[in-house]
């Protein structure tokens, strides 16, 4: 439980102000008090905490857990392809798994799926595990669950690590559950602890306004879900040789959930939470047409479209192109923001992206303030003008 | 047909700003909604119902005491009841011990058809509650629901979103949804409804009334563990571009031609 040492509080008030959850107020002798009805241990005022004054204890119960071994990286795949996410786990795998001195797998489920397992070597896997059943072609939250659960149990892993995508999220999340395992969502920094050898997980929160470092000292696998773009891919090297081992199930999988179809909407356009550099629009555009301007911008950088919460509210284009709080959360290399005055819930999507661009009429907009570059000016002028530019320099 | 819906009551990010100086958070005016992604969860618990001309919606929601203003919003809506889940021996708990006491919750209601969730929600943005519930309950889940096309007593038919489209699932019921945005448009409270939510009793259920074990709860039952808290670095000042547009375009397409060309 939460405990001020009242002799080392000075009074200094910076934890009231890290609260979260305004659990923390100033007592008459000018200490501070935690509202336990309110405090939701989350430890931030811990972290703050310049004299050490506030604790939290915890019992610790050691355990054994010496018999796991490996870095796991989840193989997800669709229509047989793997995803590029992967690729990204593979590279930070390897580093972890060569930090600690142990091997990389790769559990890849599907069916007719073993030729890919090479690819996965050729990125850095020592090792892959293949299962393969007509109930894996296609992700299904049952069976999926089913297969790694054993796997976890059978061989155990000391990290898991799975792309924070529609799939990974909503199968790491069961998994956990029943492996009994620790899960943090959404990583974009993991490192071994170099005196604990335990993964450090670190991961934004209240929308990318503060970030955490999450440990599992007492559970394995420690699992954690990776976000898209922010880890560099693992390179390609041809010669490198690993085990595949293929196991299969004989029809002893089952699912309630059926898939009846899978539609591909975003089409020819890139989707964007794999997208390199997305173009987006909002208000500013006017009317659902001239988002055609964006578009043609995007086809010429290879760019996903994406847009603000009010360009989707107005009907302008579908939700899937959302990004903001309410929908998806980008990181590109670069990202292009028009006519999109950058409230704080689009800002808490798009904020990490490594390069944003805002072109803006109005020069107080909010998107100037984390854009790195601006362009206050007409959309509709710049837009096209932006287009025609990177046409030439890139000779399409 | 029963419905659950679990619903999160959290900070209104918007008033969440970082003091640059001191890098710490500064939250003025702390107000408390229901997480946006729970008020879809909301919504389409009372249009199923409605859809069917039968059925009872039920909201829980786990948190502190004051989070019975977030089931008397969710009653204002046309929720049936509501349950708090609140004991202090909770406080500290990760997805993994928080879908655990949920999933607790639901057993003890019982009779349920579905269980509907937000995808996430905007504090946490973890995503794992959800899931985490029905892998306790060992109910199908399908994730990112963005529309209901059919259902009825034993079986629904809906589509998830994906990265590149929609999948469409038929799943047997009982199952667990979490939904998006996208699956429809939240109603505002009726003036009847805000009567009701005045009056309506809703039950106190703790770590007793649950029957939970207490080594999977809370702190000390939660396999995860904040070590560190800290703000990220804030981003360099950016450049403003001024000038005649076409000097403007170029000069940036300049900069960016690294980026773009690879």
């Amino acid at each position: 439980m939460i405990t001020v040492i009242k002799e080392k509080c000075t009074g200094c008030g910076l934890c009231i102000k890290v609260c979260p959850f305004s659990a923390i107020s100033k007592t008459s002798d000018n200490k501070v008090e935690i509202d336990l009805t309110k405090c939701n241990l989350c430890s931030a005022c811990v972290s703050v905490c310049k004299f050490s004054a506030i604790v939290i204890e915890r019992k610790e119960e050691e355990k054994d857990l010496s018999q796991y071994k490996n870095v796991w990286v989840f193989g997800e795949q669709k229509r047989g392809v793997i995803q590029p996410v992967v690729y990204e786990l593979l590279g930070k795998g390897r580093e972890l798994a060569d930090n600690l001195g142990c091997e990389l797998w790769t559990v890849l489920l599907g069916y007719k799926i073993k030729n890919r397992a090479q690819e996965l070597i050729h990125r850095g896997a020592d090792k892959v595990i293949v299962v393969e059943d007509p109930l894996l072609e296609n992700f299904l939250d049952e069976p999926y669950t089913q297969v790694l659960v054993d796997l976890i149990q059978k061989y155990k892993p000391e990290i898991l690590l799975a792309g924070a995508t529609t799939i990974g999220r909503a199968l790491i999340s069961r998994v956990a559950v029943k492996v009994h395992a620790g899960l943090t969502a959404d990583c974009t920094g993991l490192e071994i602890d170099p005196a604990k050898k335990i993964l450090l997980q670190t991961r934004p929160a209240f929308g990318g306004n503060i970030m955490a470092t999450i440990i599992t000292p007492n559970h394995r696998p420690q699992m954690a879900t990776v976000r898209h773009k922010v880890m560099k891919e693992a390179p390609v090297d041809s010669e490198r040789k690993g085990e595949v081992e293929v196991l299969n199930y004989n029809g002893k999988l089952n699912s309630k959930t059926k898939l009846i179809d899978m539609i591909d909407e975003v089409g020819k356009t890139v989707n964007l939470a794999e997208a390199d550099i997305i173009v987006s629009g909002g208000r500013g555009l006017g009317k659902a047409e001239n988002f055609k301007i964006i578009e043609e911008l995007a086809e010429v950088l290879g760019a996903a479209v994406g847009a603000s919460r009010a360009a989707v509210d107005a009907g302008w284009i579908s939700y899937a192109h959302q990004v903001g709080q309410t929908g998806r959360t980008v990181c590109p290399r670069l990202y292009i923001a028009c006519g999109i005055s950058g409230q704080i819930q689009h800002l808490v999507g798009m904020q990490s992206s490594d390069i944003i661009i805002a072109i803006n009429k109005d020069p107080e907009a909010p998107i100037f303030k984390v854009a790195d570059y601006g362009i206050v000016g007409d959309l509709f002028e710049i837009v096209p003008l932006l287009t025609t530019r990177f046409r030439e320099v890139l000779k399409k | 047909m029963k419905i659950i819906v679990c619903i999160k009551q959290v900070p209104e990010t918007t008033n969440v700003k970082i003091d640059s100086e001191k890098g710490t958070l500064i939250r003025e005016g702390v107000d408390s909604i229901i997480n946006p992604f729970d008020m879809y969860a909301i919504e389409e618990g009372l249009r199923i119902k409605e859809r069917l001309g039968e059925g009872e919606v039920i909201v829980i929601s786990m948190g502190p005491p004051q989070a019975d203003q977030a089931l008397r919003e969710a009653i204002s809506m046309g929720a049936d009841s509501a349950v708090l889940i609140t004991d202090r021996k909770l406080a500290g708990s990760d997805t993994w011990a928080t879908s655990y006491t949920l999933s607790k919750a639901i057993q003890k209601i019982g009779n349920y058809s579905l269980v509907l969730c937000g995808k996430q929600a905007i504090d946490g943005d973890t995503a794992q509650v959800g899931p985490g519930i029905s892998s306790w309950l060992d109910i199908p889940q399908v994730t990112y629901v963005k529309k209901i096309r059919q259902i009825s007593k034993d079986k629904a038919v809906v589509e998830r979103m994906t990265e590149e489209g929609f999948d469409v699932i038929e799943t047997p019921l009982p199952a667990l949804f979490t939904v998006v945005k996208e699956i429809n448009e939240p109603r505002l409270p009726s003036l009847k409804g805000k009567l009701r939510a005045r009056k309506v009793e809703i039950p106190v259920w703790g770590v007793n009334e649950l029957g939970l074990e207490e080594e999977k709860i809370g702190l000390e039952g939660s396999p995860t563990r904040v070590v560190k808290i800290f703000t990220p670095p804030p981003r360099e000042k950016g450049m403003i571009l001024e000038g005649e547009p076409q000097k403007v375009v170029d000069s940036l397409v300049e900069k960016l031609k690294d980026v773009v060309i690879r």
